[in-house]
């Protein structure tokens, strides 16, 4: 099955903690089930990402890393 | 996890301001509510159209310590003033003033930022920091 991205989140070059506030904010004007994908390269972000989605309930469906760059795939609650 | 965080800020460098909007931010991200209390300097960098301050950082930075600051600024890191500003946009954040540093830097409540949501006393802090964690920074 396919995962169709409801928005997609350019994250890239920001420092802790703006992605994971990116992302509170991008996922707050989305529904239940949408899906939002986050491209990020703060070092921090693959455990920041694993913890939030852990606390917030919100599902992280994929977690990979492609040329420096950290992608995740989140669903919401 | 919605245990409440109350933070004191008393300091008023950059570098701990910073870190106190880091941790505000995380906080909100997670649905923790954050109420923070400006004592001192902390409260001296949240002035309303204050002339443009002159990077203060604690002593241990040192000219390498402003030197990596200053780069990660021009890299584009968000500032603490713009990280307070998007904790408030994700999550409850109650920034208060502590009413004996009003009195200590002679400043009314038209003298603030407008990221300050209002004046209170010490008890009021604790009533709000009720049994979650405290910071002092």
């Amino acid at each position: 099955m396919t995962i169709s991205i409801s928005q997609s989140l350019d994250a890239r070059n920001l420092s802790c903690p703006m992605p994971i506030v990116k992302t509170a904010i991008a996922i707050k004007t989305l529904a239940s089930g949408d899906v939002l994908e986050v491209s990020a390269t703060d070092p921090g972000s693959v455990k920041d990402f694993d913890a939030w989605s852990k606390i917030t309930g919100n599902e992280l469906i994929e977690s990979d890393v492609q040329d420096g760059v950290f992608r995740f795939v989140l669903r919401k609650k | 996890m919605d245990e409440p965080l109350a933070i004191s800020l008393f300091s008023g460098t950059d570098d701990k301001l910073q870190a106190a909007a880091v941790l505000t931010a995380g906080a909100a991200a997670v649905g923790r509510p954050v109420h923070i209390f400006l004592q001192y300097w902390g409260l001296d960098a949240f002035r309303a159209n204050g002339a443009p301050r002159e990077r203060l950082l604690a002593p241990e930075a040192g000219p390498e310590g402003l030197a990596a600051v200053e780069a990660l600024a021009t890299a584009g890191q968000a500032s603490w003033h713009d990280t307070l500003a998007q904790a408030k946009e994700i999550g409850e954040v109650d920034i208060q003033a502590c009413s004996l540093s009003m009195d200590l830097l002679r400043l009314g409540p038209d003298d603030l930022d407008p990221l300050v949501d209002g004046v209170e006393g010490v008890t009021a802090f604790w009533l709000a920091a009720s049994e979650g964690q405290v910071l002092f920074i």
